[in-house]
């Protein structure tokens, strides 16, 4: 039909506005070389001012036709300091730059935030609650969670309600947390000028009303913008590649994969689990290249999942959509949730995540 | 007889004006006219030109979208009834008279008259009856109605209508019961012994209730489907379902926290409020704080407070801000510019009705917020980068309905520098939704194409003019480029227009648009100083030339005589090389 490079009609699942790539690597570096010969500042000066943007540094949303390894960080991993992150359920966002955000005023934006929520909160009621039950807001930075010294620190944020049965010993139960993250966030990072910090990634694990409040008042004084960040059935794919390839002692949790049939009278839910050591046996019999991850190896990786599958069980997996994948690194779902299970490969599976709030921001 | 009234006085179908009075309408380059009123001149136009039954039928056809106003039944049921066209036709009228909110009675008894002169066919009857019973309820007043009741009684004779004339006197005589419940005994009873006696499928009429269970409900089906109907076009969403593009991300019923439709107010940065001394601000002059921007109401006051205003905490809220568009348009800072494209690239991704699965409820949130982009384009005479990218990104997807006028104007504003390169990602979409859709689809893309070359054409004059162009080196490479930019446009232009006019078989509309198109083209050396001449090609020159009407014959004098002009040794050996391409046999002089 219409003749874009790189666009791919197998696949069943709505790919969305990201292009599956037929030909992804070739293609994907003609379009990035083909755009970087325009000038940055399109136009002379006296119009023509708007067009000084990051134009045209990207590719559109294409899938990259590879990606590097995961890291195993051994050397930064204090496993203590990231523990509470783990074995939670995260909701994804992306967020766009953020302009005048100091990370050396964070307990001002903390006060500030907190007496932001104590009005929202109060502002169907009539009682005046003057901090007996008050939700205090406590921000922190996480510099371990970065690849690098270039990638920005990570922000956590925490609310915690303050129970009014002792005044002095008040016992602070945490409600709800979020944390802004960068890692390998070098695609952004390179335009940006020096007021704008880049912290694409939001993870908020609450109640969704403390998430409203909390993201508007980041929308309102840092001017940026929150989405949603769904992951596509694509990339769930290379997740569940990558993360099989990571080798993990004891790992007793099998790779599981859930795909749903959409558009039935009862919806259909397929569950398909796959034994860990078999798996990885599998993927290091199709991942040849030295250090990174091609979109051959990983298609080759799910058609040998999905002919098993077909050769028991008659059905075509590829034609069903892909849900969630589950390891024993991370699971994830399409709508955007993420858990993570193990420490050592934190940093990676971030990565990619930072990857893909990136691309979904330009 | 009825004395059929004319249609022409019927009102056009709902169409919502946006008045666009506001001063930043009179930025607009020549004040021309939106596609909307242009829609509504070629609709007028057209009354005039065709026949009255063709006429009415187009108007006919032209309610199919949405359930009907009140106003729609007269027209519509005198002409399903009058056997002026085909049952076929009929029927699919009757079966798509679906009320938005109530029926008038006058209607129903214009119809009723025509049922009674028989000019349709008997099976039209039937579905007239069927249609009556199942709109009953609908109807707003029913005094008229129940007058007629000797008229529906005569028709009991008939075996065919026998069935449904019953069910009709039903409704009226229940209704009547209702009213005054004493006089009506001796008639309902007549009434129910000869439903006895030409409907056996009563079986028991001992109370009223009862009966309506024997009617045949074969019109439930019909019933339920018209209710669903009227449901969904209440709740506005005639746009059909898209697919499934893109993951479908649980929404909750509310609309979500972070949607930036609504334009933010601007305020100040809430950072100015922290204590602690870390304000840069707080002067112990005190004359250099800066001006909240909440209090700039009026220009003389930007221009006295020019050095010490600051941009609100959230960029958006320019879009709606006149002053600060001004002073937006000064400001040489970058991170400005930055915000502003994160913001409403990131708004326009997220709330796109056709890429976003769920967005299409709240399509005219999103209609708004591309209007409002488009009116501070037109203010400050340029595009955003944010609104070009969103439009190649989103313009292989579109499907040429939803936000269609908006989406038209915003490829107006695309800058020519881009053009080159994303060439295929604009043309080829358009030109695909150009060549399947209707006529008057194909005049506003070709409108747009041509605002779009006007907005380019001045671009490049403003350049010529201002004198503080120093940042590039030579005027050739820009001239260049431009020249190149708009040839491939212009050709563009011409390789549609001659397609589409063999579609449409050189209809006179379009033909319009398209020399419309062309005098600008005309007009570029002339006028804006550009090294540029480009004929209109063979497949627009000759149904032009051939055309049968005035208007376009004129407009194709003024270009040819403008060209001539210019050149006309060229154009006569042109117009020879293509006389003889076109028509081989012909003599060459």
């Amino acid at each position: 039909m219409a003749g874009g490079a790189g666009r791919c009609a197998a696949r069943a699942d709505g790919t969305g506005i990201q292009m599956a790539g037929g030909r992804p690597t070739g293609s994907a570096i003609e379009m990035e070389g083909a755009m970087r010969t325009l000038p940055s500042s399109g136009r002379p000066s006296g119009t023509g001012r708007l067009s000084r943007g990051p134009l045209f540094g990207r590719n559109y949303g294409l899938s990259p036709g590879s990606r590097l390894l995961p890291p195993r960080c051994q050397e930064n991993a204090d496993p203590q300091k990231v523990a509470f992150l783990l074995h939670k359920q995260w909701t994804l966002y992306s967020v766009s730059p953020l302009y005048k955000f100091s990370s050396a005023d964070l307990k001002d934006y903390a006060r500030m935030l907190g007496v932001f929520i104590a009005a929202e909160k109060q502002k169907g009621l009539a009682v005046d609650m003057n901090g007996e039950l008050g939700v205090r807001v406590a921000m922190s930075g996480l510099p371990e969670l970065r690849s690098s010294e270039q990638d920005p620190a990570a922000v956590l944020v925490q609310l915690s309600l303050r129970s009014s049965v002792s005044p002095k010993n008040s016992e602070e139960k945490l409600i709800w947390s979020g944390w802004f993250c960068c890692v390998a966030g070098d695609d952004l990072l390179e335009d940006l000028p020096e007021n704008f910090t880049c912290l694409p990634l939001f993870l908020v694990n609450g109640a969704e009303s403390y998430t409203a409040i909390v993201g508007s008042w980041f929308q309102k004084t840092f001017d940026c913008c929150f989405r949603r960040l769904a992951i596509s059935p694509l990339n769930l794919t290379w997740m569940a590649a990558m993360w099989t390839g990571c080798k993990v002692e004891n790992n007793k949790a099998a790779m599981e994969l859930l795909f749903s049939v959409p558009h039935l009278p009862q919806p259909l839910n397929i569950s398909y689990a796959i034994h860990p050591e078999d798996a990885k046996a599998l993927w290091d019999t199709v991942q040849k290249t030295p250090g990174e991850i091609t979109q051959e190896e990983v298609d080759v990786f799910m058609e040998c999942l999905y002919s098993h599958f077909h050769r028991h069980f008659k059905i075509h997996l590829s034609a069903t959509k892909l849900v969630e994948v589950s390891t024993g690194i991370a699971s994830a779902h399409c709508d955007g949730i993420i858990k993570f299970l193990q420490s050592q490969y934190l940093i990676g599976v971030l990565m990619l995540l930072t990857e893909l709030a990136i691309s979904q921001i330009q | 007889m009825q004395r059929r009234r004319s249609s022409k006085h019927s009102k056009q179908p709902l169409q919502v004006h946006h008045s666009n009075q506001t001063d930043l309408s009179t930025w607009r380059k020549g004040g021309t006219v939106g596609t909307e009123k242009s829609a509504q001149n070629h609709q007028s136009l057209s009354d005039q030109k065709n026949d009255d039954e063709q006429d009415s039928l187009e108007q006919a056809l032209s309610y199919f979208v949405k359930s009907l106003p009140p106003e729609g039944f007269d027209v519509l049921l005198d002409v399903a009834l009058s056997g002026k066209l085909a049952d076929t036709v009929n029927t699919r009228l009757l079966k798509s008279l679906i009320p938005a909110s109530a029926i008038p009675e006058s209607s129903i008894v214009s119809s009723v008259s025509w049922f009674c002169v028989s000019k349709c066919s008997s099976n039209i009857q039937l579905l007239f009856l069927r249609w009556l019973i199942t709109m009953f309820d609908f109807i707003d007043h029913k005094e008229g109605v129940h007058a007629l009741y000797g008229i529906f009684f005569s028709f009991l004779n008939d075996e065919k209508l026998c069935p449904y004339i019953c069910h009709v006197l039903f409704l009226l005589t229940r209704k009547e019961n209702g009213e005054s419940s004493f006089g009506m005994q001796p008639h309902l009873q007549a009434l129910l012994s000869l439903y006895k006696l030409f409907c056996p499928e009563l079986v028991s009429i001992t109370l009223p209730q009862k009966m309506k269970t024997y009617f045949k409900n074969a019109d439930g089906p019909w019933k339920a489907a018209i209710s669903a109907v009227r449901q969904r076009n209440l709740a506005k969403s005639a746009v059909p379902q898209p697919l499934l593009l893109g993951t479908a991300q649980p929404r909750s019923r509310k609309r979500k926290w972070n949607t930036q439709l609504i334009v933010p107010a601007s305020s100040a940065n809430a950072q100015h409020f922290l204590v602690g001394g870390k304000m840069s601000r707080v002067d112990s002059y005190g004359a250099n704080r800066a001006f909240p921007v909440e209090q700039l109401q009026t220009f003389p006051q930007l221009l006295q407070n020019i050095h010490r205003l600051e941009f609100p905490s959230q960029m958006g809220s320019v879009l709606t801000n006149p002053l600060l568009l001004h002073y937006m348009n000064c400001s040489k800072d970058e991170s400005v510019y930055l915000r502003l494209y994160y913001w409403m690239g990131q708004t326009l991704q997220e709330e796109c009705t056709w890429c976003v699965v769920d967005n299409n409820q709240y399509e005219e949130e999103f209609k708004g917020f591309l209007e409002t982009v488009y009116k501070a384009e037109c203010f400050l005479q340029e595009g955003f980068p944010s609104c070009e990218e969103f439009l190649y990104r989103s313009l292989p997807l579109w499907d040429g309905v939803s936000c269609r006028s908006q989406i038209l104007q915003l490829i107006t504003w695309i800058p020519l520098s881009t053009f080159s390169e994303m060439k295929s990602q604009l043309c080829d979409p358009l030109a695909q939704l150009f060549f399947t859709s209707s006529l008057y689809f194909k005049c506003s893309v070709l409108e747009s194409l041509k605002e779009l070359l006007q907005n380019w054409l001045n671009w490049h004059v403003v350049q010529l003019d201002s004198e503080s162009d120093s940042q590039f080196s030579s005027l050739n490479t820009t001239l260049s480029g431009l020249v190149n930019g708009v040839a491939e446009l212009i050709n563009f232009v011409g390789r549609i227009s001659t397609a589409a006019l063999h579609l449409e078989k050189s209809h006179t509309f379009l033909l319009h648009f398209i020399l419309d198109f062309y005098e600008t083209v005309c007009d570029i050396y002339p006028k804006y100083k550009l090294p540029l001449l480009i004929m209109p090609p063979a497949g627009v020159f000759y149904p032009a030339l051939l055309s049968m009407d005035s208007v376009n014959l004129n407009q194709l004098c003024y270009i040819m005589d403008f060209s001539s002009c210019l050149n006309f040794e060229f154009w006569v050996y042109k117009s020879e090389i293509e006389i003889s391409a076109f028509s081989p046999h012909v003599r060459q002089r």
